[in-house]
């Protein structure tokens, strides 16, 4: 099914299921601990050994020599896998780094052998005996120094790396108020619940792996292009992922390693990427310095907008994309932007949760507020003031340079309108309800007790992304709904949401469906990254459940524009017939995919919300205390309220470390992430997080999909660390620009304790 | 407890450096008491066979008897042999409450104990409260309030929750405590104080600490 028109009525409308606050449909399992993560699968292989990684002891360099011996002869080991032995590997399509390092080592940590023993203990001892010679290069490690021989990245996710409309330069020299100042955001750690973990088993030349991934096709894909065997003879099974936040997007060392492990050892091997290893083995979102120019007239309209962005990369790596919202959130006639890419020989950086925005709005959204207060408005009005219904910017992509290129270069709409864009609204909305008016503008005025209290703002923006998504459905003669689609649950809900979808295509109730996920022999869905996930999941759902309507309307001899799919129950005019007859004993089975046209460049799809915090900093230790949280989101239909809240208060929180803590602390000289752990890198914890507070506002997007809706899970990321930051300047009057705003970075310019 | 594969440092090659040695050592001799080796260097450190002990304990009100490797944790013990995959290992360092069981009243990081330390302990773990078909309380609570997303922290967070309101009753008093001569009192800043240990790196807290207010204010 082909989406290339707006969305009109359709089945998904009657809202008897989609649009329900419903508790998520694999709770029972998740509560009592009977959800079946990767490492946990006892029952899908007998014989299963332990594998464990060693992760290299030089950030750059070569491995001069490795001694097995002692390792080989300890107690209960089957195998060793180094380079050396695994045989011929290539690299994964959207690997930067090999996943299996030696004799060249790329980075800290990058695995260089796996042992592969009876028993867990025993592997993790015998890996302590493998004794490894290195010979260190020197590397590039600190992105200050690395940003003076950086260079134009090549168009990828983000766009290309330059955007001009107007004459910056010349609009910035003569506005009357002028803003100009640095930003710097440190790398940060997924650090998901569950670590990376794959069991391998090899049937013959046939692999499969049970794993925890996002994408299966993509990592099926990368598996087989590593091991060079055929992407047919590669099975992925993903049902529960202990979380990903981009984090397990790709095939990572543990499934590599467990399948060569499985191959050395001739039976299943289990492996989970020890967790100290993790920060440094895999990817992390790379640090960025931003600069930021603003030039307005004086009742505040914005005539320049500059926003330049470097971050760094192990070679043939990509940028983090931080001036994205910078090309669409705020109108002004002339402006740049520009990404620029330095080599780093520092881990892998790629996606975490909103790449490109989140770190971009921590940047875009301080440097708002600080304009606000040069200009003497508030800061809530001076955004409103400069909103827009049109992309204020939008590059084209440049034409592929590659003359092999077959495909056709795509056509450009250069101002697209925003297929919808409330953002005025979400922040009226969120000024009523948080009490925004009693926020004194003046900073460093507010007290309660030892306390400066502060209330900060910011706008809230991620783009929405369609993807190809196909999934099959089945009838059985009970009335039986089953779905089944490679599309992964990470804690996101796609479970209850597709169940929905399903129960509202096909009128059945939400326990008469069975959805089963991750599992590459099901239809390829687009995946659970880029917030994408949700909409386009259901949209296949949806697309595979429409032609499953016609055959069962066909079956019957029922017209089925006109059939009416209710309460189990086929209708057309007077006959009405059972589901579960109409499949009859065999069943019936559907597959689609839907896919979309060009709806996504003729408009501008986005997702908009306002972000509105109150924190109490400590007047003698500065200490933060994050008070409360709201976040108003407006992004199109909210199919399942209660798990999309639950995005969003986790991306709300994410946000929160991002402002007050998470930072990987980069050790200049030997590079590496020095704070690899759950102790050394900080997270939020109970302890850390109020009660929080989302509104959605009622909205339906007939331009993203048939389902209406669009993504939410990565949008309530972006902006909450900026209104964390200018809530703090609210109760302080201290501007810091470096994240995380940690104490050390107040205390010296507190106010004077009276 | 240190960790020898957390203590790698980025290093030349072939010199030892002194905290090396020092690291080496104090591994060499952590295993001394249970392997009967002598105090060596990691280079000179010879495999032997692990020593092996059985150990008897409850779980779930089961009697369980395993013949285990000395360095075995009580949370791979249960993991890897009595197949009660519901404690999660998140870290395996004590760090992030995953692993949360209780043994007897309290809670423990069973990551963070070796299970040959639990000759004859009572020990509850996720599947010892509750099954999908018959939920505990605090399971239920957890859906109703969508305390979870990824699920994987989730069997900790609720362990840890069940144990830590008996804790209050019991009157034991926690870092925020203004007065220790008081029954405490089961505040906001308390839930939030006492379940700090078990990290979600999802964000369900807002929705955790409903859950357990529910559960807390139905048996107060």
């Amino acid at each position: 099914m082909k989406f290339d028109m707006p969305a009109t009525t359709n089945p998904i409308d009657q809202l008897k299921v989609i649009g329900k606050a419903t508790e998520r449909i694999d709770g029972p399992l998740k509560t009592t601990g009977t959800a079946p993560y990767a490492y946990e699968r006892h029952d899908v292989a007998v014989n299963q050994a332990y594998g464990y990684i060693v992760g290299a002891a030089v950030a750059k360099g070569r491995i001069e020599s490795m001694d097995l011996t002692a390792a080989k002869a300890a107690p209960g080991v089957i195998a060793i896998v180094t380079a050396e032995n695994a045989g011929q590997l290539d690299k994964g399509n959207l690997n930067t780094a090999k996943l299996l390092g030696g004799p060249a080592v790329d980075h800290y940590h990058q695995a260089i052998a796996l042992v592969v023993a009876e028993t867990f203990e025993q592997a993790r001892s015998a890996a302590h005996l493998i004794h490894v010679d290195y010979e260190r290069a020197k590397g590039a490690f600190d992105l200050a120094i690395a940003k003076n021989s950086s260079t134009p990245p090549k168009p990828g996710f983000g766009g290309p790396p330059d955007s001009a409309v107007g004459d910056f330069v010349g609009a910035f020299e003569s506005a009357p108020f002028q803003f100009d100042a640095t930003y710097t955001t440190p790398d940060q750690s997924h650090a998901m619940m569950e670590p990376h973990a794959s069991i391998a088993a090899w049937n013959g030349d046939k692999l499969t792996v049970w794993t925890s991934n996002q994408m299966i096709a993509w990592s099926v894909g990368d598996m087989a292009k590593t091991l060079g065997i055929p992407k047919e003879n590669v099975r992925l099974i993903s049902p529960y992922v202990g979380g990903g936040f981009g984090g397990k997007l790709f095939l990572r060392a543990d499934a590599l390693l467990a399948a060569l492990g499985a191959r050395a050892a001739n039976r299943p091997v289990k492996v989970a990427l020890q967790r100290a290893l993790m920060m440094n083995n895999t990817t992390h979102r790379p640090a960025t310095i931003q600069r930021l120019r603003l030039g307005a007239t004086k009742e505040g309209k914005l005539t320049a907008i500059a926003h330049e962005s470097w971050s760094g990369d192990l070679p043939g790596g990509s940028p983090e994309t931080a001036v994205s919202q910078t090309r669409l959130l705020y109108a002004g006639a002339n402006r740049m932007t520009a990404m620029r890419l330095a080599v780093l020989d520092l881990p892998e950086g790629n996606a975490m949760r909103a790449p490109g925005e989140a770190p971009g709005m921590m940047a875009l959204e301080i440097a708002m507020d600080e304009m606000a207060e040069k200009l003497g408005l508030d800061p809530i009005e001076f955004r409103i003031l400069n909103d827009t219904q049109v992309a204020p910017d939008n590059p084209a992509k440049p034409p592929s340079s590659d003359p092999q290129s077959k495909a056709p270069e795509e056509k450009h709409y250069p101002h697209p309108p925003f297929s919808q864009r409330r953002l005025t609204e979400c922040f009226r909305t969120g000024a009523e309800r948080f009490g925004w008016n009693k926020r004194n503008p003046v900073p460093g005025k507010s007290r309660e007790g030892h306390w400066l209290m502060g209330i900060g703002v910011a706008a809230a923006f991620r783009n929405n992304l369609v993807m190809k998504s196909a999934a099959r459905v089945r009838l059985d003669n009970k009335g039986v709904v089953t779905v089944e689609t490679d599309m992964t649950d990470i804690g996101t809900g796609s479970y209850t949401i597709i169940a929905q979808t399903a129960a509202e295509m096909m009128g059945v109730a939400l326990h008469q469906v069975v959805v089963r996920l991750g599992d590459s022999d099901f239809p390829v869905s687009c995946g659970s990254g880029g917030q994408w996930g949700g909409n386009s999941s259901t949209s296949g759902v949806y697309a595979a459940c429409m032609k499953l309507r016609e055959a069962v309307a066909q079956k019957l001899g029922f017209d089925s524009t006109k059939a009416v799919f209710a309460d189990g129950q086929v209708r057309d005019g007077g006959r009405s017939t059972p589901l579960a007859q109409a499949a009859g004993e065999s069943g019936l089975v559907m597959e689609d995919a839907m896919e979309y046209g060009d709806l996504d460049k003729k408009y501008q799809q986005s997702t908009f919300g306002a972000h509105f915090v109150e924190v109490a900093v400590h007047a003698s230790t500065g200490e933060t205390r994050v008070r409360r949280m709201l976040a108003v989101c407006a992004a199109g239909r909210i199919l399942n309220p209660k798990s999309a809240r639950s995005q969003v208060i986790g991306a709300m929180t994410m946000g929160m470390g991002a402002a007050l803590m998470e930072e990987l602390t980069v050790d200049k000289r030997h590079g590496f992430f020095v704070n690899h752990d759950l102790a050394g890198y900080e997270v939020p914890v109970h302890a850390d997080v109020p009660h929080q507070e989302v509104i959605f506002l009622d909205e339906t997007d007939p331009i993203s999909s048939p389902m209406k809706a669009k993504g939410v899970g990565e949008l309530g990321i972006c902006g909450v660390a900026a209104a964390i930051a200018n809530a703090i300047y609210n109760a302080t009057g201290v501007r810091v620009r470096d994240y995380p705003i940690t104490l050390d970075k107040l205390i010296d310019r507190l106010p004077e304790v009276a | 407890m240190h960790n020898p594969e957390n203590a790698e440092s980025p290093r030349g090659a072939t010199d030892l450096t002194r905290r090396e040695f020092l690291i080496a050592g104090t591994a060499t001799v952590a295993l001394t008491g249970c392997m009967g080796l002598g105090t060596k260097s990691a280079t000179e450190m010879k495999p032997q066979q692990a020593a092996a002990t059985r150990v008897s304990f409850h779980v779930n009100g089961k009697p369980c008897q395993l013949e285990l490797d000395n360095r075995t944790t009580l949370l791979d013990a249960l993991r890897e042999r009595l197949h009660l995959t519901g404690s999660k290992k998140g870290c395996d360092q004590g760090q992030c409450g995953a692993c949360t069981v209780m043994v007897g009243d309290r809670r423990v990081v069973s990551c963070l104990t070796l299970a040959v330390m639990h000759e004859g302990s009572l020990i509850t773990t996720i599947e010892g409260l509750g099954t999908p078909e018959h939920l505990h309380p605090m399971q239920t609570a957890f859906v109703k309030h969508d305390g979870y997303q990824c699920g994987y922290c989730t069997p900790g967070q609720i362990c840890s929750a069940v144990a830590m309101l008996r804790e209050i009753k019991a009157g034991m008093p926690s870092h925020v405590t203004s007065d220790l001569t008081a029954q405490p009192k089961l505040t906001a800043d308390e839930l939030r104080e006492r379940m700090s240990g078990n990290i979600c790196r999802c964000g369900a807290y807002s929705n955790i600490a409903e859950a357990i207010t529910e559960i807390a204010g139905r048996t107060a």
